[in-house]
C-alpha cells in the first residue's frame, strides 16, 4: 500500500483526493490539505484573477500542487487562453479543462474539451481534462495527451453522487490513463464506492464546503477515499445479488 | 391605491408645461409604444410572445395551498410549481420557501455573496417615465463626467477594493453616445475585473461595440412587462418603444455579452404578473442561448428628489422575499442581485438565502463618490440621484457584515476572454 502512489504526468501523489474549486474559501483550502491529505488543489483562474486581500494563491501550502481549471470558457479558444494566462501567473504546468457552454447544468462540451486538450497537450501542459464520461471521448482525449481523464458522476454541485456509474466504469475498464471522478460527490460513502471501482482519484467541494464541521467532513473523506481504494487493491470478494447459490452445482450433471 | 407621480416644476417654460401636461392627460397625444422608431434594430425571436402568452394566461387566484405544497416537494421546479409560488397562497408558506431556496443556493452558489457597486457617469435624460428622478422634466442638477473626471471617479471606487463595476447612464443618446460610454468602459477596463453597463438599450452592432471596449454583462429593466402599464408610465421618449427595450438582452448576447440582467420595477403595475413575466423572459432565453449567464435584479419603487412620496405600494418585504425565493427555487442557477434600495437588515437576510450579489459603496449620483468616500468637501459640481438609497454601507463594512453572516464576499470570480 505505501507504494501505491497516484502518477498524473510523471508526477507522483500519495493522496488521492482533489479538492474541487466550486465554492472557493480559505478554510476549506485548511480542512482540504490538513484533515483530507489534499495534495492536489484546484483553483478557478478566474477567482485567482483578483486583487483582493486574501488572494487564493498566497494561502496555497507549500507541497501543494495547483490545478489552475478553465472554468468561464465556452470554447477551446477560450480555455487555452486561460490556460496560459495561469501558467503566466505561476500557477504551474497542470491544467484542468474545463468548457462549459451551458449555464444552467454547467455540462463539459466534450468535442471542444478534446480540442483544447490537444493544443495545451503539445504546449507542455499536464492536461487533466473535465468530461461527460463519454468512451470515444475519452480515446480521443488519450490521443490528444491528456493526462488523466476526468468524468462526471452526476450534476456540479448536486451532491448526487454516482450518477454516470455504468460509464465510469467503462472508462475506468478502458482507458490506460488515471480515471479521476469529478463533480457531483455528495458524501464520502460515494466517494469511496468510486474508489472500489477502481478510479484513481476523486475531486469533490461542496460537499465539503457544505458541510456542517469542515474539518470532520474532510478527515471523512480521506478514509472513504483510502477505504475504497483498499478495497479495489484487495480485490472484492463475492457479492451475491440475487437469490442464493445452488448448493448442487448447475452443471453437475455434465459427465466428460 | 396608486402613487401620484406627476410633479411640476417652476423651472419650466409655459410651452414645455403645457406638452407635460398634454402628455399626461391626453393618451392621443402620445406616440404608439408599441412602433419601433428609426435607427431601432427589429429583432425576429419568438421570446416575447412566449413571456406574454404566459403572463396572459397567468391566474394567480386560483392557485391552493395544495398547490404550493406539491411544488414544495417536487424536486425540480416546473412552470406551474412556479406560478403557484408566486401565488397569494404561498404567503402562508414564506419559511418553507425561504429553505427550500437557501438549499438551492447553497448547491449552486456555496455561501459566496459578489460585490459591485454601480458608478453613474451622466443623467442627461430624454425622456419622461413619471417615477424616475432622471426623467427630463424633473428639476435636477444635471451632469455628464469627462474622461478625466470619470477615471477620478474609478481610481476612488477601485481604491477602496472594488473589482467589479457597473457603468450607468441616464437615457440620452445625445448627451451620453455609444462612443462615449465606450470610452468609460475602456477606462474602467484599467481599474476593474468586470464591466456591466446598465445604460439605454442599443442595437446588436452596438452592443458589440461595447463589449469589444471591454463591457461583458448588460443590464436592462423592463421596468413592467404589462404593456399597457408601461404606456401610462413612460410618456415620452425612446424608452417609451416597449418592444425594443423587450429584446435588449437577446441583441447584447448577439452582440457577444457574456452576460445579461433583467428586471421588473416592482410597484408599478401587477408585481405577481410582473415577477412572472421576468424569470419567464430569462428562462425562454436561457433555452435559447444555453451559455449565457443570467441574472435576475428585484427593485421596488422608491422615492425620488421632488417626489418623496412614491412608494412600491402593496409590494411589501414579505412579497419581495417571496419573489425572491420563487425566482431561486425555479431558476436556481440565476444570479439575484439585491439593490441599496433595501435595507441593510433585509440584505444581510436575503442574502443568507437566496440573494448572491449585492452592491456596496453606492451613489446614485454623479460625480460624488470622493465626497461620499471620503467627506472630502466637493470641489466640483455633482449631479442629482436617481433615487433614494436605503443601505448606504461602504465596501469595507459590507465586506465584514457579510463575512460575519457566515458567508463569504467575493469581489471577482471573473475574467475576460
Amino acid at each position: 500500500m505505501k507504494d501505491d502512489k497516484l502518477i498524473i504526468g510523471g508526477h507522483e501523489f500519495s493522496s488521492r483526493f482533489i479538492l474541487g474549486s466550486g465554492k472557493y474559501s480559505l478554510k476549506l483550502i485548511e480542512a482540504a490539505v490538513q484533515h483530507a491529505g489534499a495534495q492536489i488543489i484546484t483553483l478557478a483562474v478566474r477567482r485567482a484573477n483578483t486583487k483582493e486581500q486574501e488572494s487564493i494563491l498566497d494561502h496555497i501550502p507549500q507541497g501543494v500542487t495547483l490545478l489552475p481549471n478553465t472554468s468561464g470558457a465556452r470554447t477551446a479558444e477560450e480555455a487555452v487562453r486561460i490556460a496560459r494566462l495561469a501558467r503566466e501567473l505561476g500557477c504551474g504546468d497542470f491544467v484542468k479543462i474545463e468548457i462549459m457552454k451551458d449555464s444552467k447544468y454547467l455540462l463539459p462540451d466534450n468535442a471542444e474539451t478534446v480540442k483544447a486538450t490537444e493544443i495545451l497537450a503539445k504546449e507542455g501542459f499536464v492536461v487533466m481534462p473535465y468530461m461527460y464520461p463519454d468512451l470515444y471521448t475519452a480515446r480521443d482525449l488519450v490521443n490528444a495527451g491528456a493526462a488523466a481523464v476526468m468524468p462526471l458522476a452526476s450534476p456540479i454541485g448536486s451532491n448526487k453522487g454516482l450518477a454516470t456509474k455504468d460509464f465510469i466504469q467503462i472508462l475506468i475498464d478502458e482507458i490506460d490513463l488515471p480515471i479521476i471522478v469529478d463533480a457531483g460527490i455528495g458524501r464520502p460513502s460515494q466517494a469511496c464506492e468510486a474508489m472500489e471501482m477502481g478510479a484513481a482519484a476523486v475531486m469533490a467541494n461542496t460537499a465539503l464546503a457544505t458541510a456542517g464541521d469542515l474539518p470532520v467532513m474532510a478527515k471523512a473523506f480521506r478514509q472513504a477515499i483510502e477505504a475504497g481504494r483498499s478495497a479495489y487493491l484487495a480485490g472484492l470478494g463475492r457479492v451475491i445479488t440475487r437469490g442464493a447459490s445452488a448448493s448442487d452445482p448447475l452443471t453437475g450433471f455434465l459427465r466428460d | 391605491m396608486d402613487n401620484s407621480f406627476f410633479v411640476d416644476s417652476a423651472h419650466l417654460s409655459k410651452e414645455a408645461l403645457e406638452k407635460k401636461h398634454r402628455l399626461e392627460n391626453d393618451p392621443s397625444f402620445r406616440k404608439n409604444h408599441m412602433e419601433y422608431l428609426e435607427g431601432m434594430e427589429v429583432l425576429r425571436s419568438d421570446i416575447c410572445e412566449k413571456v406574454m402568452a404566459q403572463m396572459k394566461s397567468y391566474d394567480y387566484a386560483k392557485y391552493t395551498a395544495k398547490d404550493v405544497k406539491a411544488a414544495l416537494e417536487h424536486e425540480n421546479c416546473s412552470i406551474e410549481d412556479f406560478k403557484a409560488l408566486l401565488s397569494p397562497a404561498a404567503e402562508p408558506f414564506l419559511e418553507q420557501m425561504a429553505e427550500r431556496a437557501r438549499l438551492e443556493t447553497s448547491k449552486h452558489f456555496g455561501n459566496t455573496v459578489y460585490i459591485f457597486t454601480p458608478l453613474y457617469i451622466a443623467n442627461y435624460c430624454e425622456n419622461y417615465c413619471v417615477y424616475c428622478g432622471f426623467n427630463c422634466y424633473n428639476d435636477i442638477n444635471r451632469m455628464k463626467l469627462n474622461e478625466q473626471q470619470i477615471e477620478h471617479e474609478m481610481k476612488v471606487i477601485a481604491d477602496s477594493g472594488m473589482e467589479e463595476i457597473l457603468i450607468l447612464t441616464g437615457e440620452s443618446r445625445t448627451k451620453s453616445d455609444v462612443k462615449y460610454i465606450g470610452e468609460a468602459c475602456k477606462l474602467a477596463r484599467k481599474y476593474f475585473r468586470m464591466v456591466g453597463l446598465e445604460i439605454y438599450p442599443v442595437n446588436t452592432d452596438e452592443y458589440k461595440y461595447l463589449h469589444e471596449c471591454g463591457a461583458d454583462y448588460v443590464t436592462v429593466f423592463q421596468e413592467t412587462y404589462d404593456s399597457d402599464r408601461y404606456e401610462q408610465l413612460h410618456l415620452f421618449g425612446h424608452k417609451r418603444v416597449w418592444p425594443y427595450r423587450f429584446d435588449a438582452q437577446e441583441r447584447a448576447i448577439l452582440g457577444g455579452m457574456r452576460g445579461v440582467a433583467f428586471s421588473a420595477l416592482l410597484g408599478l403595475a401587477d408585481f405577481r404578473k410582473d415577477a412572472l413575466a421576468t424569470a419567464m423572459h430569462v428562462y425562454y432565453l436561457q433555452r435559447k442561448y444555453p451559455h449565457v449567464e443570467m441574472s435576475l435584479s428585484c427593485p421596488r419603487l422608491r422615492p425620488i428628489k421632488n417626489n418623496d412620496t412614491i412608494n412600491p405600494l402593496e409590494v411589501h418585504e414579505k412579497q419581495l422575499c417571496q419573489i425572491i425565493c420563487a425566482y431561486r427555487i425555479f431558476l436556481p442557477y440565476v444570479g439575484i442581485t439585491v439593490s441599496s434600495r433595501e435595507s441593510a437588515r433585509f440584505r444581510n437576510g436575503i442574502v443568507k438565502i437566496a440573494a448572491t450579489k449585492i452592491s456596496a459603496g453606492v451613489s446614485t449620483g454623479i460625480g460624488d463618490h470622493e465626497s461620499k468616500y471620503t467627506g472630502k468637501e466637493a470641489d466640483a459640481p455633482e449631479g442629482d440621484e436617481q433615487f433614494e438609497i436605503d443601505d448606504g454601507r461602504s465596501l469595507g463594512t459590507m465586506y465584514k457584515d457579510i463575512e460575519g453572516e457566515g458567508l463569504q464576499p467575493v469581489l471577482n470570480d471573473y475574467l475576460y476572454v
